[in-house]
């Protein structure tokens, strides 16, 4: 253990410093992301709301895709894919590619979540609200959204934290995030165990605040639920 | 357009084994960690909810760290770090412990909740018949207990085949792995898109009847209830 | 003859709420004890104690002169390891307010699973054993059931069985018909006066006074975790003798 923690010796204080700015840089691809995919999936769940066949269709195809597909194969498409089959004119970076990538993965399991929130209310919200006289429109907005947005809390914090540890993915597309610095570190030092245990703390760390989160709400929406 | 239909056709036979065996590697190493998962979720979560702090602490930390932490970093630490220490893995073995390891941590929440999610009543009326603590968990707990399981695991086993896509990355002969190779090693690119939808397609292969049989479960639970 | 049941100056806090305050009890062989009290009174957590559901703060409890939950070490008293505590408990039968049959099992299966997996009976002694329970509370010919399939009442009576299939010593009642819809009550009522009649021990904690009246040796009043009042049923219920008392069954019978 002790000859260990001795191999960090030399790199310690540099490490430290390029996964730090590294853990930013993946912090930030995971906050973008994250709202790309609440956009996509709050989209995607209240599309079937305007009951269009075809809408519905393609929703639920998209859903159903991104869902039983790995997020690889997205990133994969997305960055390498679509250059190499001759369309220059799409051609992202790959930070760009891995918040589209994480996104339109992201939105498919997000509009599940929405969906399954809306849906869990009881019915008689909705009929009470109309019989007061409130539009569809209104009695979303006051009366369904609001407590929707309850019971959905701690499935997206679920799912935040599970954003975190996708953005790992994006380094296989060379996207500027931590598990991308790591490889760098342990490949240039020659210590991968290293340099990829510190990663995970770093990752750990990040996590943590999250993970915590996720246990209060849902301690938290588990009590409102039960008076409601 | 038509010439990438042309192409495809033209090296389907090529294409579609190479994929195929992948497949299967992916689903040999999928049901690899499955089995370990299970079997070492159980240990954790009897941790989990024994009265011993010396076996509560660290399984809770285990099951945290293994929940923080992406299963890549995981994997690249079993793979390229123990080599380092001295331990070899082919890549196989490494994305078997891997996951399994990974799955463990999730496998045992979903086996606490269902000890927990039966009423304590039971428990209780169990306890005052004169069972020890250990009949009846086995006699009265566990057997209910399984039926609330058997969803959430089909659906941990539904983002474990998808996680199998992570351990291309450590060259193991599975999906992502197999097609880029392919595309790199013939030079088809100009269909790489094309191979990589055929590769969502096979996942999809794998994981569409995964989500028929979990919502058929949890209509059963649903109705055992 | 020394009381089959001895609750000694029997002390039980949650945290800082203190829920029995010094309890002491002495139930005789074959007594009908009733304990009456309203909600927060402590009597459901006196009884949980004596099987030891709950763990006492303070003093101690004996079924036939054997200490329960605890054993004597010299001077001090230590906690039973969990198989001596089930063997206690084998020999004391409790029926709980929402009954707590098990679900995935018959109601043959939930007789018949204490004698086979305590007491280490053949499946086939067991379940004959079972059968005679069930038919004795009237439900053989719901013994391929599960419970979802019974009405509350049959429910309860199963319980029963399960418990008396084990041949308890004492047989100890937490509210057995609170939970029941009120024409489900008198299958279960009918039942438990049968067991009184054949001459077993059993403490009961109820609401339902005039049966209480009827089968009662001995009633109890408790309040705030204590005994306030305690004598043969005629007299705690026509003459009451502490306020308390009176202003309890005063709210119980104007309902």
């Amino acid at each position: 253990m002790i000859d260990f923690l001795r191999g960090y010796e030399d790199y310690l204080g540099g490490w430290l410093w390029e996964m730090g700015i590294a853990s930013l840089a993946t912090l930030q691809l995971m906050f973008v992301s994250f709202w790309l995919a609440c956009a996509i999936g709050m989209v995607a769940a209240l599309i079937p709301m305007a009951r269009i066949k075809a809408l519905n269709l393609l929703v639920k195809l998209y859903i159903g895709f991104f869902r039983g597909v790995p997020v690889l194969v997205i990133l994969y498409w997305i960055y390498f894919a679509l250059p190499e089959m001759g369309y220059e004119v799409l051609v992202v970076s790959s930070y760009t590619a891995a918040i589209l990538g994480l996104g339109l993965h992201g939105g498919a399991f997000l509009a599940e979540i929405f969906r399954s929130g809306i849906e869990s209310l009881h019915k008689g919200q909705m009929e009470a609200a109309l019989s007061l006289g409130m539009t569809p429109a209104k009695a979303m907005a006051y009366i369904v959204l609001p407590q929707a947005i309850r019971v959905v809390l701690p499935p997206i914090a679920n799912f935040a934290v599970g954003l975190l540890k996708e953005t790992a993915l994006c380094s296989i597309i060379a996207a500027p995030e931590l598990m991308l610095r790591a490889k760098d570190l342990a490949s240039s030092s020659f210590l991968p165990m290293h340099a990829f245990v510190m990663a995970a703390v770093f990752y750990y760390i990040m996590s943590f605040p999250l993970m915590r989160a996720v246990e209060y709400l849902e301690v938290k929406m588990g009590k409102g639920l039960r008076t409601g | 357009m038509p010439e990438f239909w042309i192409k495809m056709w033209e090296w389907w036979p090529e294409i579609f084994p190479v994929l195929l065996r992948a497949t299967a590697m992916t689903v040999q190493v999928m049901i690899g960690a499955l089995i370990v998962a299970l079997i070492l979720g159980m240990a954790v979560a009897l941790m989990r909810i024994s009265k011993f702090k010396l076996l509560r602490y660290p399984a809770l930390f285990y099951t945290d760290v293994m929940r923080g932490t992406p299963a890549l970093v995981q994997i690249f630490i079993i793979y390229f770090g123990l080599s380092d220490l001295g331990i070899e893995f082919d890549p196989v073995s490494a994305a078997i412990i891997g996951l399994g390891m990974n799955g463990a941590a999730y496998v045992g929440e979903i086996y606490r909740a269902g000890i927990e999610a039966i009423h304590r009543g039971q428990v209780e009326a169990a306890l005052s018949l004169g069972m020890t603590p250990a009949r009846a968990m086995r006699y009265i707990i566990l057997p209910q207990a399984l039926r609330l399981m058997l969803p959430p695991l089909c659906n941990y086993a539904i983002l474990l085949v998808k996680d199998t896509a992570i351990i291309s990355t450590i060259a193991a002969p599975e999906i992502m792995f197999e097609a880029r190779r392919l595309v790199q090693a013939t030079f088809m690119y100009s269909i790489s898109g094309q191979i990589y939808l055929l590769c969502a397609g096979f996942y999809l292969a794998l994981t569409l009847p995964l989500s028929q049989v979990a919502k058929r479960l949890e209509k059963a639970k649903e109705r055992w209830r | 003859m020394k009381p089959l049941l001895r609750i000694v100056d029997l002390h039980k806090s949650f945290g800082t709420l203190e829920v029995l305050a010094g309890i002491s009890i002495d139930v005789e062989r074959g007594e009908k004890l009733s304990i009456i009290g309203p909600s927060g009174s402590g009597k459901t957590t006196l009884l949980r104690c004596v099987n030891y559901l709950e763990k006492p703060t303070a003093g101690h409890i004996y079924v036939d002169d054997k200490l329960i939950g605890e054993k004597q070490v010299d001077d001090k008293f230590v906690h039973l390891s969990d198989r001596e505590l089930a063997k206690e408990r084998a020999e004391i039968g409790f029926v709980f307010q929402r009954f707590n049959l098990f679900p995935h099992l018959t109601a043959l299966d939930n007789v018949s699973v204490a004698p086979r997996r305590v007491l280490g009976l053949e499946k086939r002694d067991a379940e004959e054993r079972a059968l005679a329970m069930l038919e004795k509370v009237g439900l053989a010919h719901k013994a391929g059931e599960y419970p979802e399939r019974l009405s509350g009442g049959q429910q309860q009576r199963v319980a029963i069985a399960r418990v008396l299939v084990m041949q308890p010593k004492l047989m100890l009642f937490d509210e057995a018909t609170s939970a029941l819809d009120p024409e489900l009550i008198g299958e279960v009522l009918k039942v438990i006066r049968e067991l009184a009649e054949e001459g077993r021990t059993m403490v009961m904690v109820t609401h339902e006074i005039n049966f209480a009246e009827e089968i009662s040796d001995r009633v109890i009043f408790m309040d705030d975790g204590k005994i306030v009042e305690e004598g043969p049923p005629h007299e705690i219920f026509a003459n009451p003798t502490h306020q308390r008392t009176r202003e309890f069954l005063r709210q119980i019978i104007d309902r």
